[in-house]
């Protein structure tokens, strides 16, 4: 396994910034794209996370679940419009094999109700498992642990 | 009625003698929400604590709470469990901090005032004072009795590995405040199986805590609001349904069986909803991938809310019990703790997990309830001298009811309600 070269680092953070863009502006389409097949995507307290407690605020374990919440998101679920916009640190990355990173970075989401004041949304990190596929780089798996104690109220978009 | 009613908020007027049109003022208000915590949290009534499960070692505690107040439920012995305020019997310090852990004692860290697991006062440094200089200087006065200076404990109640707690030592017996037919569906889901704790979901909902309690005794609302449920078939007019009350009309079970169609899409014409979609099919049908268990004993949810301080949630395979926290008249904490049972089998924990989607702060079908009852609070604070209208299935409260298409529980919480706070 060769070393991390700077072409890999900056496909990291192009990844990341390009998921960022994908959340904040509401691409659901972009965002499912962003993940392979057979990936896992959770969103889970940190409480849950330090205690071994498998529940998770979300918890999809397949593509098809992107999806499904992406048609929840745009088709069922009432909610309040809101804009969210993620800070995203650069990330950590330890390279664990040709190809595939496993990969750690903070993050602070602020969420922008219309007609009110911008307030922190939800703040914690990511642990990440990227690959690297024919379409470039990937998430195979990316849970995101949350440091916030409270949602305020509800979650609605994909973190 | 009496001169005790001086904190009903002046201008506040119930429309009908009956409690059909509620007025906004009952959520509105700060002074009536105090009075609210005194006679509905603090006394009278039984207020959820916890699982047992979640603390299964002697001296494993977690701290929750009771209305605004914060509470310890601890495990002292191996089958002995307390419920402690947490309040040191010294300055009044809510000093424990950790949400969860384990004790040989509980010590308040500012004055190092000690506890056994019980609340008992153990001991208090300079109790006899500090001698120098041949003297002894200060220390308790002569009368201090440890044993007068405990932290306050609480009444408990066990029952299916279910922990509740009250204030008020002259409360009745927790299977009295249930009556016979809540109890039946209390103890359903609580048979003395073991339970696994799988996890919590926290959420703060900006609206007064009375609208959970609500949402959980309104079947109006989930076939029209959670169009998740119905556009994948989950929700269905066919469903068989029944509401369950007490005498009090405090508590009540929304409890439903699923119409007997395949639950995929096959059958719009026993919807009657027009956000049905024939051809709509999950992506991934695991989300909805129900599996019948032997002891629910026909009824695919029931929804169970205990008043004033939780519901109970049987949906499908997802089990969990979700605590209201009130926290001033106009927000509450809901705390989701998720459960299985010990003995369930891999694939069946996978499966509650995953049904967990639906359900929580992010969830397919409960979402949006945090969402309407944030606007429903909005509305009522920009006019409280309106009311709200609770009229479907009548006026009354009915004891008994075989359908959805009611808001009777509802008009019974706020029958009891008038009755507790106007005496």
């Amino acid at each position: 396994m060769s070393a991390l070269t700077f072409e890999e680092y900056l496909g990291i953070q192009q990844l990341y910034a390009d998921y960022a863009r994908a959340v904040d502006s509401a691409d659901w389409d972009r965002w499912v794209d962003l993940f392979v097949d057979d990936c896992i995507y959770r969103i889970q307290p940190r409480e849950n996370h330090e205690r071994g407690f498998p529940l998770a605020t979300l918890s999809f374990d397949s593509k098809g679940m992107l999806r499904d919440r992406a048609y929840g998101i745009s088709e069922t679920l009432f909610h309040d419009p809101y804009y969210q916009r993620h800070v995203v640190s650069a990330p950590l990355i330890n390279k664990t094999a040709d190809g595939r990173y496993a990969c750690e970075a903070n993050y602070a989401v602020f969420r922008t109700k219309l007609s009110q004041l911008t307030t922190v949304f939800n703040v914690g990190r990511t642990l990440d498992e990227i690959v690297t596929t024919p379409e470039g780089l990937r998430f195979k798996s990316r849970l995101v642990i949350y440091d916030s104690e409270m949602i305020p109220n509800s979650l609605i978009y994909p973190i | 009625m009496t001169t005790d009613t001086g904190h009903i908020p002046p201008g506040m007027r119930w429309e009908r003698d009956d409690a059909s049109r509620v007025p906004f003022m009952t959520y509105t208000d700060e002074a009536l929400y105090r009075e609210e915590l005194e006679r509905f949290f603090y006394r009278g009534h039984w207020c959820y604590i916890g699982l047992e499960a979640e603390i299964p070692q002697v001296g494993d505690f977690k701290r929750t709470a009771v209305g605004e107040r914060s509470v310890i439920m601890v495990r002292s012995a191996p089958d002995t469990i307390h419920v402690i305020e947490n309040v040191c019997a010294h300055r009044g310090m809510r000093f424990c901090r950790e949400r969860h852990g384990n004790r040989k004692e509980l010590v308040c860290p500012y004055h190092q005032w000690s506890y056994t697991l019980e609340g008992d006062l153990q001991g208090v440094p300079f109790r006899r004072g500090v001698r120098q200089d041949g003297k002894v200087n200060g220390g308790m006065p002569a009368d201090f009795k440890t044993e007068d200076h405990g932290l306050t404990r609480l009444n408990v109640a066990r029952r299916g590995g279910v922990v509740f707690a009250s204030f008020d030592h002259s409360v009745e017996s927790f299977e009295d405040y249930l009556g016979p037919d809540v109890l039946a569906h209390f103890d359903r889901v609580f048979s003395g199986r073991e339970l696994e704790i799988l996890g919590y979901n926290r959420q703060r909902i900006p609206g007064n805590w009375k609208l959970m309690q609500e949402n959980i005794k309104d079947p109006y609302h989930p076939g029209l609001l959670h169009t998740w449920f119905v556009t994948f078939g989950l929700w269905r007019a066919d469903n068989k349904s029944q509401l369950v009350t007490d005498v009090h009309n405090r508590h009540g079970s929304m409890i439903s069986t699923r119409g007997t169609g395949d639950g995929s899409g096959a059958g719009a014409q026993v919807t009657q909803v027009s956000s049905f979609k024939q051809s709509m099919q999950l992506h991934d049908p695991r989300f909805l991938d129900i599996v019948p268990e032997p002891w629910w004993g026909g009824p695919t949810a029931a929804m169970t809310t205990i008043f004033p301080s939780v519901v109970m949630q049987q949906q499908v395979n997802s089990l969990s019990t979700r605590h209201i926290q009130p926290v001033g008249h106009g927000a509450f904490d809901f705390v989701w703790t998720h459960f299985g049972f010990k003995d369930d089998t891999p694939e069946m924990r996978e499966r509650r997990l995953r049904q967990a989607n639906l359900f929580g702060p992010a969830g397919f079908v409960s979402a949006d309830d945090g969402e309407v009852i944030e606007f429903s609070q909005e509305g009522f604070e920009s006019k409280p001298t309106h009311r709200a209208l609770v009229e479907l299935g009548g006026r009354t409260a009915d004891a008994h009811t075989d359908h959805m298409v009611t808001e009777t529980l509802i008009r019974g919480m706020y029958r009891y309600w008038r009755e507790v706070m106007q005496s």
